[in-house]
């Protein structure tokens, strides 16, 4: 299948707001989903509910739009009657980590055979910008006016905490890593986590002094910081400066996984 | 060759499923439905089939959703404050018109209430519980081999109707043991497959539309949102939104005396009890104590409500209606009859004694008002 053959074309165009970053995500996926040579009755595209879990309508193989938090617990259903099925799940930062929070540290638990591309835009983007677990201290919200109060999650950390066999972190400026490591994650058996931080200019940049999606864009290139360099800096002594955060490849490992037909 | 066993209600429940080529479980333990759970952990391994643990009752639904759509017969088993987390995801269920079971082993509520003593509580819930309108089936057993053959024709309902259906069995009857009969050679009817060019979404002639079971190469949209006969979401049309919740609704209330089973004893008594699970079982004592007495209407299918079965009771001067409850199924009957009604609600988790509906029975001689409470 070439590319545009993964993409439900009567379906385009899509709802993202200019400048959005969900197509990019979505096209880095499809891309390492024609890369493995998938076959379109053996995959199946999974979301909750948010401008993240819009993907899977977009996907020309079965989909199933589900309800908000719960992408992984219908994932769990779908898998486990259908071991040989590459299931991957579109969710959000709100989707994944609030109102979805305890499926997804029992679904990385179990490590079930699933991958999960989490977009991270740190808000609410559907309901119009209010705070996420993931916006950063200090933003500024619909529901933060005086700027985020509360610590947010690194939803890496926790995928690694609660057992994922593959985890790791990009952004929409880094699409060829990411693109790889979503193809890692869906040939990693157990469950694969890839975070993607992603731009939403409409509702939390305009409120952040970043209303250009190129502003945000540039952020990620500035702030983003290769693992191997944040762990050289850690081993001499350097913590990570503020607003800087970490991208690269966290876990790669072969825990048993749930899921899988041999282990069935 | 059918095996005779001696069981409670829940086991038998359990083996009903496997009969029915349930092959996946989802659930999530609670008091005192857990016994599916363990049968149907202990059972399925060894036939082909998967159980699985899930974190809670929202997830329980949501995985025998998915594993619905990857062509399983798929069910979950609960109780009240499992039920209502599971509120939700049977919305969803019957907005995507997924075939899927849910037994409700009914314990006294609200909130933690009773655990471990008989309710007939839900009985409202299970109808209207999950926002917006819909409908739904739910089955009422009354004894163990109810439990087995309910179970059963649960499966069928929920492939042939496309919907969410209840078994709504309470304490007494998961827990009590009688002798059953396990039918090996039960009755199957399979949902009907999409056929190639029809879309996922469009109702045959039945209001159903044909399912497209994930990876037989459909490539079908599923979504909770108002959808077009395409699958794809159309949220802002209100002639799609009305259409759509109209067909899904109809088609089973349309088909709601096609759908009833019920018992109709002594149809030209004057005073007639209306029951459905447990309460059932003290009715029938009555009618041996006293015969040709007193009419009864047992209904198997409480919903879609068989608003018909009433009319077999020409003579009726009251309807007695003992319930577990405070007269839930009461209010659904007033819908369909002015002849007075005698709720006999108890609570608590016993059951009715012959002589408290022998004493209703007696005040539904003296009733004018359409609808009395007998306090026990």
């Amino acid at each position: 299948m070439n590319l545009e053959d993964w993409y439900r074309q009567d379906r385009l165009p899509h709802i993202y707001c200019p400048g959005c970053g969900n197509g990019t995500v979505l096209n880095c996926t499809l891309r390492a989903v024609q890369e493995l040579g998938f076959k379109q009755e053996e995959t199946t595209f999974i979301s909750g509910i948010g401008c993240s879990s819009r993907a899977s309508g977009y996907t020309s193989s079965d989909s199933l739009h589900t309800t908000h938090g719960r992408a992984l617990a219908f994932a769990t259903g779908v898998k486990l009657v259908k071991p040989h099925q590459h299931v991957i799940v579109f969710t959000g930062d709100g989707d994944c980590s609030a109102i979805g929070g305890n499926h997804f540290i029992h679904a990385c638990r179990r490590n079930i055979d699933l991958t999960v591309v989490c977009i991270n835009n740190n808000i609410y983007g559907m309901t119009g910008g209010q705070g996420s677990p993931c916006t950063p201290y200090g933003a500024i919200t619909t529901t933060t006016p005086y700027g985020m109060h509360e610590q947010p999650f690194d939803l890496c950390k926790l995928a690694e905490a609660a057992g994922a066999n593959y985890v790791a972190r990009w952004t929409s400026y880094h699409v060829k890593e990411l693109t790889e490591a979503i193809h890692a994650g869906l040939e990693v058996p157990g469950l694969s986590f890839i975070e993607v931080m992603t731009q939403c200019p409409t509702s939390f940049g305009s409120k952040n002094k970043m209303r250009l999606a190129t502003q945000m864009i540039d952020m990620f290139r500035e702030n983003a910081v290769l693992k191997v360099k944040a762990d050289r800096d850690t081993a001499a002594g350097k913590p990570l400066e503020p607003g800087k955060f970490i991208v690269g490849e966290f876990v790669r490992r072969h825990n048993p996984p749930l899921g899988v037909e041999e282990s069935k | 060759m059918d095996k005779t066993d001696f069981l409670n209600g829940n086991v038998a429940c359990a083996e009903g499923a496997i009969a029915a080529g349930c092959r996946f479980f989802a659930g999530y333990p609670i008091t005192p439905s857990t016994e599916i759970a363990e049968r149907m952990a202990a059972r399925l391994p060894k036939i082909g089939g998967t159980f699985v643990q899930m974190e809670d009752e929202l997830a329980s639904v949501a995985a025998i959703i998915g594993g619905s759509w990857a062509g399983a017969r798929t069910m979950t088993a609960t109780s009240g404050p499992g039920f209502s987390l599971m509120m939700e995801n049977i919305g969803y269920a019957a907005m995507t018109e997924t075939p899927i079971v849910i037994i409700n082993v009914q314990r006294g509520g609200p909130s933690t209430g009773q655990p471990t003593k008989a309710a007939q509580g839900d009985m409202l819930q299970c109808r209207y519980g999950s926002h917006g309108d819909y409908s739904i089936i739910a089955l009422s057993p009354s004894s163990v081999q109810e439990m087995f053959d309910l179970t059963v024709r649960a499966f069928n309902l929920a492939d042939r109707f496309r919907t969410p259906v209840f078994l709504m069995a309470d304490e007494t009857i998961g827990h009590m043991r009688e002798k059953v009969s396990l039918h090996s050679d039960v009755e199957i009817i399979p949902r009907r497959e999409l056929k190639e060019g029809e879309l996922p979404c469009a109702p045959d002639e039945n209001g159903v539309p044909g399912f497209g079971t994930f990876g037989n190469g459909h490539n079908i949209h599923i979504t909770g949102l108002t959808h077009s006969e395409n699958g794809y979401p159309s949220t802002d049309s209100a002639e799609v939104h009305e259409q759509l919740i109209r067909r899904q609704v109809g088609k089973i209330e349309d088909f709601r005396n096609e759908i009833a089973d019920v018992d109709i004893v002594n149809p030209d008594a004057e005073y007639i009890f209306i029951s459905y699970g447990a309460p059932t079982r003290t009715v029938r004592q009555l009618m041996a104590d006293v015969p040709e007495t007193y009419g009864h209407l047992n209904l198997r299918i409480v919903w879609p409500f068989p608003d018909e079965s009433l009319l077999a009771f020409k003579n009726a001067k009251a309807f007695i209606i003992p319930e577990m409850n405070l007269g839930q199924i009461a209010k659904e009957v007033r819908q369909y009859t002015n002849i007075p009604i005698v709720t006999v609600p108890k609570l608590g988790g016993a059951l009715h004694t012959p002589a408290e509906l022998k004493k209703a029975a007696d005040v539904a001689k003296t009733v004018t008002k359409p609808m009395t409470e007998v306090r026990l």
